[in-house]
């Protein structure tokens, strides 16, 4: 949370712990806020915490570790196809949540290993290609295993996934509290899933500063050296990739039970992009921007959705681009933009365990004498 | 037999064309290093400019040879890849030269994403049917095989442009100015060098390769869209990480063994997984080739470069 506290502007440097408790507060009131503008925006918002959990896990691989992994969402995907796997009537099996969520997470992990292993000794743009090659093939796999022996059920997906149910609390249920008050199951998914990102982030704070987030900076900011001061990067490569993909497993399980139907569209590169997208608009190595990013660039197509269409409507009789080519050209140009203008993102990392900071810290104190 | 000859013509054929596209990624890596992800929706791009010209021509002259409609539609396509290829290596990629290694990939990404939203806005989602303009009735030079007169096109066509470029870089000025600067960009520019010239001779050359790349493509399937781009150019990729990557002879090398592997592939997977999988999965080859590749032997082929990036 400090982190994400000072990163509120103007309050976060003079009052941290003011900004703490408006941090809470919007979260909490958030989406009160958003219900006023109708009930699909509750429902972008969970997106929005799913996205943040997924930007949070590829930050934890692309900026604490520095490995490029464009082939992230086939971890969201291995989570989501267990959820569905275990708990829907496609094999008619219906585990409880707490049994599958563990199993999703582990067999995302398994996943990041897997992917891993080969990978070890690639970097950089080799990295980022083997990567996203690992990605299209589950994909492919996800669209083609319906054949001979039916497991994914092909490009239709699985669906009448069970939702996600807390110890006999069905969270897809209304709460009818009065007579015309009711909690509607959106909110207590949000809320749920507010939980989830809150102790990611915890764990991903905890982590950064632990001795592998240090052995990850090191790594990152050279490798060789780090591996010549004793850090073990093939097992820091392994742990990060797995951890990533555990995040990854999670918020797939989150997904598949929220949505109640998983596809292999859901998994396209494009996600993949987006997300990294996220990661690197917020900020790269920096769990701020990992949230801040993604909430920002899952709402902001929705947000265009809604202004953009109307708007063309008006301005030219007709529909112009149609939100989903808005938000590609969006994601892309952010891309391109922040790279070149802002390389560091929205939010930077504030670099304690950078080689370029000590660095430049040390110019800093030179240029002083 | 005839199955065996059908496949091999087949992916010498569609390795012809990842031997161009390669050639592209090869060369603006052997220079900068970079791996210019949008050089596959430059393909794109290609082919849907050529489409449009073709449409253009047969609605303003249709009385027109077909040979000669061809030649303007590759020729706008190649002028149009060129312009883009200058572009982008202008605006995107010459600032991030000395950025940090993740930069100029993501910009990549960026970019080609961007190359295909445009595509998208201009041409829409669907597929095109691509005109025909050689002839498709296919020939048969040995019973139960068949060749159209497209793929023989294809063919010698890539062979002709494959050794127009080795001329052009192991023969000419510029070609040794390229050949200084993959070498040693400062040591090249200290020579007098105009290295900044250099590299975007190679985007433009590479994009110009990559449009007659497209062309093809969409010829030999018939189909043209915006999305078109991504696959063949990460097989291409995959064929210049293969071949060595920085290495022209080795990108064309790993080009057709790529076309080759995969088409064989394709048509015999269903025999060794005893039906389990089918050709469906075609795709996975490539990347399992490239990963195998650069696990163990990420030189490549041909590559004599000790590559210190994988």
């Amino acid at each position: 949370m400090n982190e994400l506290a000072a990163a509120v502007p103007w309050l976060g440097k003079r009052n941290p712990m003011a900004a703490r408790w408006l941090i809470l507060i919007i979260a909490i009131v958030a989406p009160f806020i958003a219900w006023q503008f109708g009930k699909s925006w509750v429902r972008i918002l969970d997106f929005a915490l799913l996205y943040m959990m997924l930007a949070l896990g590829l930050n934890l691989v692309v900026g604490f570790a520095g490995l490029l992994d464009l082939g992230y969402i086939a971890f969201y995907a291995v989570g989501a196809y267990t959820f569905a796997f275990l708990a829907s009537p496609h094999f008619d099996v219906h585990l409880p949540f707490w049994v599958i969520l563990p199993l999703g997470a582990g067999f995302a992990a398994l996943a990041g290993i897997m992917l891993g292993f080969p990978v070890l000794r690639l970097r950089g743009d080799y990295l980022a290609i083997v990567t996203l090659g690992f990605g299209e093939i589950v994909r492919i796999f996800m669209l083609n295993l319906n054949y001979p022996v039916n497991i994914t059920n092909g490009p239709q997906g699985i669906n009448m996934i069970d939702p996600i149910n807390l110890f006999g609390w069905d969270l897809s249920r209304n709460i009818q509290v009065t007579e015309n008050f009711t909690i509607n199951s959106l909110f207590l998914y949000y809320y749920f899933f507010l939980l989830a990102v809150a102790a990611s982030i915890v764990f991903i704070q905890r982590l950064q500063i632990s001795r592998v987030g240090r052995a990850w900076a090191a790594m990152r900011d050279d490798e060789l050296a780090a591996k010549a001061i004793g850090i073990n990067t093939r097992n820091m490569k392994l742990l990060a990739f797995s951890l990533g993909a555990t995040f990854g497993g999670v918020s797939g399980c989150l997904f598949g039970a929220f949505q109640g139907f998983v596809s292999p569209e859901s998994f396209s590169l494009m996600e993949s992009i987006a997300v990294l997208t996220m990661v690197v608009f917020g900020g790269m190595g920096n769990i701020a921007g990992a949230v801040v990013g993604a909430f920002v660039l899952a709402l902001l197509p929705e947000v265009l959705r809604d202004v953009a269409v109307p708007l063309q409507q008006t301005l030219f009789g007709h529909v112009l681009l149609d939100p989903e080519v808005l938000r590609m050209l969006l994601l892309s140009l952010a891309m391109i933009l922040m790279m070149l203008l802002r390389p560091a993102g929205m939010i930077p990392a504030r670099a304690r365990y950078s080689h370029d900071h000590h660095l430049s810290n040390k110019l800093k104190q030179g240029g002083a004498k | 037999m005839e199955t065996l000859i059908q496949q091999f013509i087949n992916g010498l054929v569609i390795g012809s064309v990842y031997a161009l596209i390669a050639l592209g990624y090869t060369m603006v890596y052997g220079i900068l290093g970079l791996i210019n992800f949008a050089h596959g929706d430059v393909l794109m791009v290609g082919a849907l400019v050529a489409l449009q010209t073709m449409m253009f021509l047969m609605g303003m002259a249709p009385g027109m040879s077909p040979l000669v409609m061809l030649a303007i539609a590759l020729l706008v396509a190649i002028v149009v890849c060129m312009l883009l290829g200058f572009t982008m290596e202008r605006l995107a990629y010459r600032r991030l030269r000395n950025a940090p290694r993740l930069a100029p990939l993501i910009t990549a990404i960026g970019v080609s994403f961007l190359l295909q939203t445009i595509a998208m806005i201009i041409w829409g989602r669907n597929y095109h049917t691509y005109p025909q303009l050689i002839s498709t009735t296919p020939l048969q030079p040995i019973e139960g095989v068949f060749v159209t007169p497209v793929q023989i096109t294809i063919v010698i066509a890539s062979a002709a442009l494959m050794i127009g470029l080795l001329l052009l870089v192991n023969r000419t000025k510029i070609g040794r100015a390229m050949r200084a600067t993959a070498e040693n960009h400062r040591v090249a520019s200290l020579m007098g060098v105009d290295t900044n010239a250099v590299i975007a001779f190679t985007f433009v050359v590479g994009a110009a390769l990559a449009a007659v790349a497209g062309v093809m493509f969409a010829s030999n399937y018939g189909i043209a869209h915006y999305g078109m781009g991504f696959m063949p150019g990460l097989k291409a990729f995959t064929a210049a990480v293969l071949g060595g990557i920085g290495n022209l002879g080795g990108a064309m090398l790993g080009g057709v063994m790529l076309g080759l592997v995969e088409s064989f592939g394709a048509g015999y997977i269903e025999h060794l997984t005893f039906g389990f999988l089918n050709s469906s999965y075609q795709d996975i080859f490539a990347f399992i080739i490239l990963g195998l590749v650069l696990i163990f032997r990420p030189t490549g082929l041909l590559g004599e470069r000790v590559s210190d990036r994988a």
